[in-house]
């Protein structure tokens, strides 16, 4: 049953947006981001929207993928409206009882609404079109210069890139645990809440031992296969540029400017 | 000087109290004195606790003795500026796959070793490329490693260490974890390592059957070396053997058994095919 869980959220098909560097997507997703909070009028919300229309169809992504990401939000969005519907000063629109909505608690509220929708939508689509190992690559290769004030880069996306090898492992393994700690009598289905996280201590010490057993033997093995950090490091797959990047590269430079001409003119 | 030699090696775990007083000290390695020549299949034999493991983490810079010297090569492993070249000529494959796999692709775990020593990125993927096929997981490369069966995921990791180009490779009990089918394939991909390509092949295991085709097999037992000879010397001993508690392999047991009972069979014995030919040869005479 554990071992269902897939990791992130990646939709494997053939799309010009899949094939993208993952630095581009990366870039492009906190242009997206930075952008929704540049424009503030109804035609600068219109532009994002069609922008993240036609990202989404070249995607090739089904629609419900991206709707799921928002069933995580859906609190924080609903409190965000209401707050702004209900507490924002100005021109009363409705009055009942102690509650007044205004015109432009309206406005902020549907705005704030739409804008965390986009900002889910657009950071899921980057998701759910890049596998985890090169969202790694991707990640190092565009903070590779803060090494130069000595944040440790290269070290942190390994350690992910080895976390992300060994979530199969280790969930194999508590499933493995379970069953045996099952077999034993242990119960873990039945009782209150307290009484269900004890009943998982036995089940999380084992899981640690052998977790740092794992991390010791897996450290050794990289050793012995001359692993010593990044400095003369060289790379089997390095990230390279092409055409369809630089186009995407300009397709999001005309798209922000647009939003910031949004902006000034309108 | 062979490519690895040590003299009077000894190598003691010392095990300490809370407050970081010696409790007491194990001597896991006692004076062994090896040389091993360029191209040899060498197999050493031990239960657990004899100190096989420990004495394999030498060879290649993991651990360090405590007294004694051990060179790869022509290199003191103690020897700091040589580390990583030591490391880069004998390659370590261990006993359990999973902890030994970093990478999420098949090929990227074996490009992993020659991306740490600088090679090109041109040159990874030749190297990359005839490692997968000299343990014939080709077909395999772009698969995850957590789909693979235990030999699978071993013979990964050989490739992992052949596309480091070393010039021997340790294998530290690489079959105690696997079922028959994966040791026999494990156990034939070293082989022809060795035939093939010539690496030199220090195997450790507890698996009789695995070192029949040793050049030398050296048996260990509390640190020190037990015995030493080749396959059909060692086994010829079996006594010896048995109270050291090691299994003989069931053919070579037999023949030492009727042999016992006045069958006229020669010493060591080492496959059925042997003996078959043996007995028919008494029939005939």
């Amino acid at each position: 049953m554990i071992r269902d869980i897939t990791l992130g959220q990646y939709y494997q098909t053939e799309s010009v947006i899949h094939k993208l560097d993952p630095r581009v997507k990366l870039v492009a997703t906190i242009g997206f981001i930075i952008s929704l909070f540049v424009v503030d009028s109804w035609v600068g919300y219109v532009v994002a929207a069609a922008f993240l229309a036609i990202m989404i169809q070249l995607s090739k992504v089904p629609f419900r993928f991206m709707v799921k990401g928002m069933k995580a939000i859906v609190m924080i969005l609903m409190i965000t409206v209401v707050f702004n519907l209900f507490l924002t000063p100005g021109e009363p629109l409705v009055t009942f009882w102690k509650l007044t909505i205004t015109k432009e608690g309206l406005r902020i509220a549907v705005m704030m609404a739409v804008r965390l929708a986009f900002l889910i939508v657009g950071s899921s689509l980057m998701t759910l079109t890049t596998t985890p190992n090169s969202l790694t690559d991707g990640m190092e290769k565009l903070m590779g210069p803060l090494k130069y004030v000595k944040v440790p880069v290269h070290e942190v996306a390994m350690m992910m890139s080895i976390a992300l090898r060994f979530i199969p492992i280790l969930l194999e393994e508590t499933d493995k645990i379970m069953k045996a700690q099952i077999a034993r009598g242990a119960d873990f289905e039945s009782g209150n809440l307290i009484k269900k996280a004890k009943a998982m201590v036995p089940l999380l010490v084992p899981l640690f031992i052998s977790a740092f057993r794992r991390a010791n033997d897996l450290a050794m093995a990289m050793e012995a296969r001359c692993y010593r950090g990044g400095e003369h490091r060289t790379k089997m797959k390095p990230l390279q540029y092409h055409a369809a990047d630089r186009i995407a590269y300009l397709i999001l430079l005309l798209y922000f400017a647009s939003c910031v001409a949004v902006r000034i003119w309108l | 000087m062979g490519i690895i030699k040590t003299d009077k090696l000894t190598f003691e775990y010392i095990r300490r109290d809370e407050e970081g007083n010696v409790e007491g000290i194990t001597r896991a390695v006692d004076e062994v004195d090896l040389d091993v020549k360029q191209g040899d299949f060498i197999a050493i034999l031990g239960h657990n606790g004899s100190g096989k493991s420990t004495l394999a983490k030498h060879i290649n810079a993991i651990l360090y003795p405590t007294e004694g010297t051990v060179w790869v090569d022509g290199m003191d492993t103690q020897d700091e500026n040589h580390l990583w070249d030591i490391r880069s000529e004998a390659g370590m494959v261990f006993q359990n796959p999973d902890n030994q796999i970093i990478g999420q692709v098949v090929e990227e775990d074996v490009g992993f070793g020659p991306e740490n020593m600088g090679v090109p990125t041109k040159e990874i993927w030749e190297r990359v490329e005839e490692s997968l096929k000299a343990v014939g997981m080709y077909e395999y490369r772009k698969h995850s490693p957590n789909k693979l069966s235990g030999g699978q995921k071993q013979r990964v990791s050989i490739a992992g260490v052949i596309a480091m180009h070393p010039k021997c490779i340790i294998l530290d009990e690489p079959t105690a974890m696997l079922d028959p089918n994966g040791r026999k394939e494990v156990i034939r991909a070293v082989r022809a390592l060795n035939d093939v390509e010539g690496i030199t092949v220090v195997l450790i295991t507890h698996y009789m059957e695995e070192i029949i085709h040793a050049d030398m097999v050296y048996v260990m037992d509390k640190g020190r070396i037990a015995m030493e000879g080749t396959p059909r010397e060692i086994f010829s001993r079996v006594e010896e053997l048995q109270d050291l508690r090691l299994d003989v392999p069931q053919v070579t047991l037999l023949a030492y058994e009727l042999k016992q009972r006045g069958v006229n069979l020669p010493d060591g014995i080492l496959t059925i095919e042997e003996l078959v030919a043996a007995l028919s040869g008494l029939k005939g005479a």
